[in-house]
């Protein structure tokens, strides 16, 4: 007697969805995204509504829909293989979660210093919920230490042929002269290493000079500026230590920032805390008003609701309605070929074009470190000067067995919440540091927003279904601006 | 692929695996066919798991029918007595494997 094995199919690991009155699915074990016909979802729905089906079972149900009994088969066989659809007998192991040890060194990030001359009251850095503890460490960066960190960046990164520094602080701009100084020496020791090197910097503005502007726009360092939108709202907890707001004094700084850096975008990151939740009010004015390139938002870090700046769900359901109105707003522009400032759908469209799938939620402790004034390594910049978080010392060099954990930790496969979610290709549990503040762990999933992310996917899904439709040159051209094909 | 239509890099890089296991060539589709005795199973080969008929009974099981001829016919070298060199003697006790695969007998070297 012959015994086969009889194939019973359930459906993949997918998120289903709908744009433009097609179906698409998400592939959430590789992060693919699939434009659906109408048998792949009538085999959707007859395992929606079955749970499960023999595959004699399904072919018979497909040919009674009007499907020949060879196409059934192919169908069946493309969906499998595809694993749109897949069979019970057949388990998927796990990731492993045992992190790449020699993985090299893209982008570090320099805390020039850790002196700040605004006092915002949600600052993760000096407020309520800080990790860091600098008592007794250098406050500012010395060039010896900067110098053996570009070292240590071109060693480290190994056969990569360009390379990126962030200045970050504290306020950055508060040891511009270091930073000048590690430019000129980084564009030199990159040079000879054979390697690129680009520039960035986060600032609050109130510091910029017409010197400075200059050097930015002939270095061609990228410019983030932290801002929370117009006078009332940058003024609530964008402040100085004696409580006075810092509009008046960043924005004629700005605008000159703005009108004399030629070389690179100037970008806004936008803090949503309580009261300053308007994305809409703040992206006008940041984008038009001011004339921004980008602006993008992230809601505040808080280790809990108590804190009088954090969110709460109301607040980040109105966030919600707001970036998905922008949304909408960045798909009009997209279909007319035009590119959107909201940088939070440009990212995610980003990850979608390549369809992403995240082993960890950010490269931190991966292709990226924060190096603090002192020199110990942290996984970025978040984690600076807190000694819970060091992973080594610029001098000593990575400690392998710290980051190892860090990263074993972080890994999605060992959230246990993230393994039935389908958005963790994106999201891989979010945020290492905002875990850290809320939960005490930095393995914990940000179970705190899932829903949001969720929604959020879903919503810049749909935009990428509707794209891929009427406009899918948009997404070409855009995947090639941004170095992603 | 014909129902799904891949809109995503990793989407064309799945395409491109399927496309890559149709056109996957395996060196028993050659013409003309190797002799591949009945009941083998070449376990190493994915794909294989049934036998000649499409069904599993007649795999490669320690019976009387692989031996002999594994020994006489079979491309692939496996561990069996060199008939050619050594012990070309080996099966002639063996008239017919399956009556008389017992006296095929181990070989002293």
């Amino acid at each position: 007697m012959t015994t086969t094995l009889t194939h019973r199919y359930r459906s993949g690991e997918i998120h289903e969805f709908r744009a433009q009155g097609a179906d698409f699915i998400y592939l959430v074990t590789a992060g693919a995204i699939f434009a659906a016909d109408t048998m792949t979802r009538k085999v959707l729905d007859l395992l929606g509504q079955h749970g499960e089906m023999d595959h004699d079972e399904l072919v018979r149900a497909l040919v009674a829909n009007r499907i020949s009994a060879a196409d059934a088969e192919e169908l069946v066989r493309e969906l499998r293989l595809a694993r749109a659809i897949q069979s019970t007998q057949v388990v998927h192991a796990l990731m492993p979660a045992a992190p790449p040890a020699d993985y090299p060194l893209q982008a570090l990030v320099l805390n020039v210093t850790n002196q700040c001359n605004l006092a915002c009251t949600y600052c993760y850095e000096f407020g309520a919920d800080k990790i860091a503890t600098p008592a007794g460490k250098p406050k500012y960066m010395s060039l010896e230490t900067a110098k053996s960190s570009v070292d240590f960046l071109l060693k480290s990164a190994d056969k990569r042929e360009a390379v990126h520094i962030t200045f970050f602080g504290g306020e950055t701009l508060m040891n511009f002269r270091l930073l000048q100084d590690v430019v000129l020496y980084a564009d030199e020791a990159a040079a000879s290493a054979g390697k690129r090197i680009t520039y960035s910097l986060t600032t609050n503005a109130t510091l910029l000079t017409d010197e400075i502007i200059a050097f930015l726009s002939d270095h061609a360092i990228g410019v983030t500026v932290s801002m929370d939108g117009p006078p009332e709202l940058q003024d609530a907890r964008r402040v100085y230590k004696n409580g006075k707001g810092s509009y008046a004094v960043m924005e004629p700084r700005l605008r000159k920032l703005i009108a004399g850096h030629k070389t690179r975008a100037v970008t806004a990151r936008v803090t949503l805390s309580a009261g300053v939740t308007d994305v809409q009010r703040i992206y006008r004015h940041l984008k038009h008003d001011i004339g921004f390139h980008e602006v993008g938002f992230a809601p505040v870090t808080t280790a809990g609701e108590e804190r009088d700046y954090a969110l709460d769900g109301d607040a980040m359901t109105g966030v919600l309605a707001d970036f998905e109105a922008l949304a909408d707003e960045w798909l009009d522009y997209a279909l007319q070929g035009k590119v959107h400032g909201f940088t939070n759908v440009s990212e995610t469209i980003s990850e979608l074009i390549a369809g992403t799938n995240k082993s960890h939620p950010c490269g931190a402790g991966l292709g990226l470190l924060g190096v603090s004034p002192s020199g110990d390594l942290s996984p970025c910049h978040r984690f600076t000067d807190a000694d819970t978080h060091t992973l080594g010392h610029i001098d000593t060099g990575l400690d392998q067995t710290k980051r190892e954990a860090f990263l074993t930790k972080g890994h999605v496969a060992s959230k246990y919440e993230c393994s039935s979610c389908w958005a963790r290709p994106m999201c891989a549990g979010g945020c290492h540091h905002e875990a850290f503040v809320r939960y005490g762990d930095t393995g914990h999933a940000n179970l705190h927003y899932c829903d949001w992310i969720r929604q959020w996917t879903d919503r810049c899904l749909q935009i990428y279904g509707v794209l891929a439709q009427r406009n899918p040159e948009f997404l070409t051209r855009f995947a090639e601006r941004k170095g992603l094909s | 692929m014909k129902h799904l239509k891949p809109i995503n890099a990793k989407a064309f890089k799945i395409e491109a695996d399927m496309a890559s296991m149709e056109e996957d060539v395996v060196a028993l589709q050659q013409t003309p066919r190797p002799h591949v005795p009945l009941g083998c199973s070449l376990s190493f080969s994915p794909g294989w798991e049934v036998d000649a008929t499409g069904g599993t009974a007649g795999l490669c099981q320690p019976a009387e029918r692989d031996i002999y001829d594994c020994y006489v016919t079979c491309f692939w070298p496996v561990q069996m007595a060199d008939h050619v060199n050594y012990s070309p003697d080996w099966a002639s006790n063996c008239a017919a494997a399956t009556k008389d695969w017992r006296s095929l007998d181990i070989v002293f070297p």
